[in-house]
């Protein structure tokens, strides 16, 4: 055991964990954040992507002691005041999701590629969207809501 | 799937990197961006008492040009060199490769040193650096060698580094006049590893015959292949059709496959010696000669 202190969602935790501990894991079991799911375990479906200092990352494929000192964005601490983030809103608006599996993983991801790339083409999104998997919605909801996040997003970012 | 358990260590410099992998020489493991590693742990076809992680080492993520040579860190990420300006300018062959590894979330863990040091025949890297006639320098013990790309895949998941050296840069001449390259991957679907996959990198002088070629094949055997006939027959031809399919059929001849999910024995080599001749035309047109 050895301990371990990561900034998720702006709030510092410091814990005591196994090496071994994925840091998916450290997320849903040792901080009960449970918005970040686990779909294959082995880095392929992108449901457990995160932000680590702003950059989509599969979580389950990451030990938590590697994350000592940054800074983790999940799922729950996107949206602000009770108010959801303009890219969960556009998931809502365009139908970007069914069962809702995938969606956390979609939504981190968008936000990351969004803040590389405010206006990407549609390929652009396909591509950036390759590592995300969904069973559901044949990815065209999907690809249609990232659009509605990139036109609605620089408004709401007030500029 | 959890990993059965290990000590985990995070040196800050390189020296307490190579010291820390001589302190439990047959049980420690370097980790790097672990997007080869945490699965092989996480599956238990892997193991080690000791992990050494050395994402705490400043000075090992660049990408720069100097002295004649494209220098990349040994712990440069792959998103890094995908959109890397010098990389998208003055080497494509390098961009073709990175965009076709695995996914852009894992591009942004994965590393391309650790693509070479893996020693995966199914990884995508060393292809390309063995038709780009690369160096990779090691850190050990006893200091800093380099080794020839060549040199450095010599069995399946074997390397010609030793157990206590540290893939520290990786070298590139630059290019020049009159040289270009290209990288061709036929998977099944996106992050998955090539059925088949060809680098090409041709250097075509100003008579406009062939004075330097490099032909590098991902997954076609039990380490990355240097298709050396193919290059020796290219050399002093000129870079058309009939001598490019001649050079991808040899190339072809080269490999030794093995039949999985991904094809049989035949389709495999056919896709090798498609593949090559794509490279090429690729890399030629690449050069300026068309
Ligand atoms: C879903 C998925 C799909 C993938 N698809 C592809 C693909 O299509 N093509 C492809 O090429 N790869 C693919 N990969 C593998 C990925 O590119 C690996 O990350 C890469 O091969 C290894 O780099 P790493 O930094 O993650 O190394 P790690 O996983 O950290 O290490 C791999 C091995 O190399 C050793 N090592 C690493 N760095 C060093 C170093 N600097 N010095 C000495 N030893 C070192 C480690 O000890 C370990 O044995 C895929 C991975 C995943 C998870
Ligand atoms: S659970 Fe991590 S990528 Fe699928
Ligand atoms: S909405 Fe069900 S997996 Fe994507």
């Amino acid at each position: 055991m050895g301990t371990v202190s990561i900034n998720v969602n702006g709030v510092d935790f410091t814990r005591e964990v196994e090496p071994r501990l994925l840091f998916v894991h450290f997320l849903r079991d040792v901080l009960g954040l449970t918005g970040t799911h686990v779909g294959c375990d082995t880095s392929q479906c992108g449901a457990c992507t995160v932000l680590v200092d702003g950059e989509a990352t599969k979580s389950c494929t990451l030990f938590a002691v590697q994350l000592e000192g940054r800074k983790v964005t999940t799922i729950e601490g996107i949206a602000q005041a009770g108010k959801l983030h303009p890219v969960q809103q556009a998931f809502w608006d365009k139908h970007g999701l069914q069962c809702g599996f995938c969606t956390p993983g979609m939504i981190i991801t968008t936000c990351a590629l969004l803040d590389k790339n405010p206006k990407p083409t549609e390929e652009e999104i396909r591509h950036g969207l390759e590592g995300n998997i969904c069973r559901c919605t044949g990815y065209h909801n999907i690809v249609k809501a990232v659009q509605e996040a990139a036109e609605k997003l620089p408004a709401a970012r007030g500029n | 799937m959890i990993p059965s358990s290990f000590d985990y260590h995070a040196p800050a410099t390189l020296a307490e990197a190579v010291a820390l992998l001589g302190k439990y020489p047959e049980d420690a493991k370097v980790l790097s961006g672990g997007q080869s590693l945490l699965p092989l742990l996480k599956l238990r076809l892997g193991q080690a008492g000791h992990l050494i992680d050395i994402g705490k080492i400043p000075g090992l993520e660049y990408i720069k040009e100097e002295g004649g040579m494209l220098r990349i860190g040994g712990r440069t990420r792959e998103s890094a060199l995908e959109r890397s300006e010098i990389v998208q300018k003055r080497y494509p062959i390098l961009v073709d490769t990175a965009k076709v590894i695995a996914d852009p979330i894992v591009r942004n863990l994965a590393t391309v040193g650790g693509n070479l040091a893996h020693g995966d025949p199914g990884n995508d890297h060393p292809a390309t650096m063995l038709a780009l006639g690369a160096q990779v320098v090691a850190m050990g013990k006893s200091g800093e060698r380099v080794i020839p790309i060549d040199k450095f895949f010599l069995g399946l998941f074997r390397t010609a580094l030793q157990p206590d050296e540290i893939l520290t840069e990786i070298r590139i001449p630059a290019p020049v006049e009159g040289s270009g390259g290209a990288y061709v991957k036929l998977e099944r679907k996106v992050g998955d590893y090539a059925t088949a996959a060809s680098a090409a990198y041709v250097v075509i002088g100003t008579q406009g015959f062939v004075e330097r070629a490099g032909i590098g094949l991902t997954n076609l055997g039990p380490t990355p292949i240097k298709a050396t006939a193919a290059e020796k027959y290219l050399i002093g031809k000129k870079p058309e059709t009939a001598a490019l399919a001649e050079a991808a059929r040899i190339a072809a001849q080269a490999t030794e496959p093995s039949a999985d999910r991904r094809g049989a024995v035949e389709y495999k080599r056919e896709m090798a010696r498609v593949l090559t001749g794509r490279a090429l035309k690729k890399a030629v047109e690449r050069a300026g000669g068309k």
